[in-house]
């Protein structure tokens, strides 16, 4: 009556494990490959990533640098340029702000300005987002703004998997790659394969299958829109959830698909709504055949309109949250508008 | 070498070795303001280890930068200034702002998210600010107040208000790009701007050693034709001497001065640090020059207060900081429907 399927049970890893990782699976295939970063030597990164790279590595390669973000960035350009294969690691993703004149004026356009004849293998680790009370100044989504520079790849790994897998891929892709990691996915365990697999960049992943409702989101909203699904489905509500996991490329046609299925979608991502990820998501659906397909209008939610605050109940309120999900797509799949 | 020559040399000396007695320093400091330095030195030590209980009871939501070991810098340098004068604060700010004059009650229910703080409960431990009291903002970012300091020097200079703007940072922060820009703009238009680098040793938890060309950050002056120096940073009475006279010479209108303040944080940089990079030797030699009981014994020593008197001082203080805590645990939590209040201003300021 039962057959039971039995499958090789799979090791896990923490999302900053996974990172580690992957990290050290490049470092040894490959001698052009090392990193730098603030406090990434012997204190092991400000949030455990890099561990005890230094030890197995040396500081040859994995590089504590002075608080000089704009030097650091510039440096990995340069680096790049001229043969090597260097993985930044920004503290907190709002110190990108420091070193954005490399990463926009320079990382991003140097193939195309130089005519094809070069390349800036560049990656760029950093971690966004709220929940850790950290305030206006370490809190930020800024995925957005880089999603806006052609020659530019920005990726947004939600799980431990895509960690890996992803890191991978943007160390042996030819282009800048910016991974914005999330704070509070460092400690999230999932199954991580042993060897050094890739993750496409510019592919969504289907989190979810469902029919009713198509939710697109980034990151830690992807996490928590699939927490609100499965309170949806108790409902009888079958939502869909798409994880973006690249902004830029964007992998609008997964999203199309979806939205001819569902007929409603909904766009989560903690960045600003104002001019957001969201924003493109709805443009790509709203210019597409999937247009026709709506049933009711496009809902966003995204950050609100403010710095990120450092009271708990205020820096939740700044933010999408599960319940929000929840009540968003429910009012949405019965009601036809939020 | 007195006081008055020491800006002129370019040199550094990191001296205080000499017998209090002997010493021109203790001389600028009047009995009281004896007593009231030593009064918020306590203020910013208590402060922080309480500070640093309440976040172990789960009362703070967060992290924090502790700068106990350091009091001497905040307190030596900003009791030389005038109340209308500004300072430009850093992540580790607890300090600077108390002693710029911060109600401890304020930071506390900042610290707990509460409406009644400085910032209603917005910026937490490392966003106090109080503009009204000269006081322009601890700061997240590293070295992100050295070019602000920039600006309130030149509006001061534009004003004539004969304002005098002091810019503390770290010996990290003197690593980024906006330390050199900083003290070149300082230079070259004369502004009345004191900076002062607070060299704990570390950035995090990069050794200076590892991270700086030159030892002594005070070198650097030399690339911006500013007097530089060097002092021993756990010297109140040195600091305020240094302080004095850079920000006479500011305040002359003949330019910025770069001090550099020898000194240790005793505690990790951040609640998370599990200190790693530094050896318990070296963190114990340096819990022996305490800046606090070291400016004790010395007044002590010079006969200029009696134990009696520094006594009341510490039970006033102990009452000070029980009752700021009473207040900020009783004070309301801000209303979440005003979330998106002051995103904007309404009005243009209007400034003395
Ligand atoms: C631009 C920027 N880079 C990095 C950080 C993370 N960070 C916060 S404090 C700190 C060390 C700062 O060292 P220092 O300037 O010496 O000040 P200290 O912590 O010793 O008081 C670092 C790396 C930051 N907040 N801002
Ligand atoms: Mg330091």
């Amino acid at each position: 009556m039962f057959t039971l399927k039995v499958f090789p049970i799979m090791r896990e890893l923490t999302y900053a494990e996974a990172i580690r990782e992957a990290l050290s699976q490049a470092m040894e295939a490959d001698p052009t490959v090392f990193t730098l970063g603030e406090d990434i030597g012997v204190y092991g990164g400000a949030f455990g990533v890099t561990g005890d790279l230094v030890h197995r590595f040396g500081t040859e390669r994995v590089i504590d640098t002075p608080i000089s973000e704009l030097g650091m960035a510039g440096a990995a350009v340069g680096a790049a340029l001229t043969g090597m294969k260097p993985v930044l690691e920004l503290q907190f993703s709002d110190f990108v702000t420091l070193a954005t004149e490399q990463i926009v004026n320079q990382a991003a356009k140097i193939r195309f300005m130089f005519g094809g004849k070069a390349s800036v293998p560049l990656v760029i680790r950093m971690p966004g987002g709220s929940g850790t009370g950290a305030a206006a100044q370490h809190s930020q989504s800024l995925e957005a703004w880089f999603g806006h520079i052609p020659g530019l790849k920005v990726v947004q790994p939600s799980t431990p998997h895509d960690a890996k897998g992803l890191l991978l891929a943007a160390i042996d892709d030819p282009n800048p790659v910016l991974i914005f990691e999330h704070k509070l996915l460092y400690r999230m365990k999932g199954p991580v394969p042993e060897e050094a697999y890739r993750e496409p960049i510019g592919k969504a992943a289907i989190r979810r299958e469902g029919r009713d409702v198509t939710i697109v989101a980034t990151s830690m909203m992807a996490i928590r829109s699939l927490a609100a699904a499965e309170r949806l489905a108790a409902e009888g509500i079958d939502a869909e959830v798409i994880d973006l996991r690249t902004i830029r490329p964007m992998d609008t046609e997964a999203v199309l698909k979806s939205v001819r299925k569902t007929s409603r979608l909904m766009v989560v991502y903690e960045g600003v709504k104002t001019l957001g990820v969201g924003a493109e998501v709805s443009a790509a659906v709203a210019e597409s055949d999937a247009f026709d397909f709506l049933d009711a209008p496009i809902v966003r939610l995204g950050g609100k309109d403010v710095p990120l605050p450092y009271n708990p109940i205020l820096e939740k309120a700044a933010v999408p949250q599960e319940d929000e999900i929840v009540n968003a797509a429910r009012r949405l799949v019965r009601e036809g508008r939020v | 070498m007195t006081s008055a020559t020491r800006l002129k040399d370019h040199a550094v000396s990191f001296s205080s070795s000499r017998t209090p007695n002997q010493r021109p320093e203790f001389a600028i400091l009047s009995d009281e303001e004896i007593g009231e330095s030593y009064r918020l030195m306590r203020l910013i030590r208590r402060f922080e280890e309480r500070a640093e209980e309440s976040y172990t009871r789960g009362l703070i939501h967060g992290t924090m930068h502790l700068s106990i070991g350091q009091e001497a810098v905040a307190v030596g340098i900003v009791g030389a200034l005038k109340p209308h004068d500004t300072i430009t604060s850093t992540h580790r700010g607890h300090g600077h702002s108390i002693a710029k004059g911060a109600d401890p009650a304020r930071m506390f229910a900042e610290f707990f998210g509460k409406s009644t703080g400085y910032c209603g409960g917005r910026g937490g431990s490392m966003h106090i600010a109080d503009v009204e009291a000269g006081n322009l903002g601890a700061n997240g970012i590293v070295g992100g107040g050295l070019p602000i300091a920039v600006g309130a020097g030149l509006s001061a200079k534009m004003r004539k208000s004969h304002q005098v703007c002091v810019c503390f940072f770290g010996d990290g922060a003197s690593n980024e790009g906006a330390f050199h820009e900083a003290l070149n703009m300082a230079s070259i238009w004369k502004l009345p701007v004191v900076f002062v680098c607070e060299n704990n040793k570390y950035g995090m938890s990069m050794d200076i050693s590892r991270a700086s060309a030159v030892p002594d950050i005070a070198k650097r002056a030399v690339a911006y034709a500013m007097p530089g120096i060097t002092v021993d940073g756990n010297d109140l009475a040195l600091t305020r001497a240094t302080a004095v006279e850079a920000i006479e010479r500011a305040r002359r209108g003949e330019g910025p001065t770069l001090i550099e303040c020898k000194t240790y944080r005793i505690r990790g940089h951040s609640k998370s640090d599990r200190n790693l990079y530094r050896t318990k030797e070296e963190i114990e030699s340096w819990r022996a020059q305490c800046p606090i009981e070291r400016f004790k014994a010395e007044a002590l020593d010079l006969g200029r207060i009696d134990a009696k008197a520094f006594d009341d001082i510490d039970a006033g203080v102990e009452a000070e900081i029980e009752s700021a805590i009473a207040f900020a645990i009783e004070s309301p939590m801000p209303d979440p429907t005003r979330l998106t209040d002051d995103v904007y201003a309404e009005s243009l300021p209007h400034h003395a």
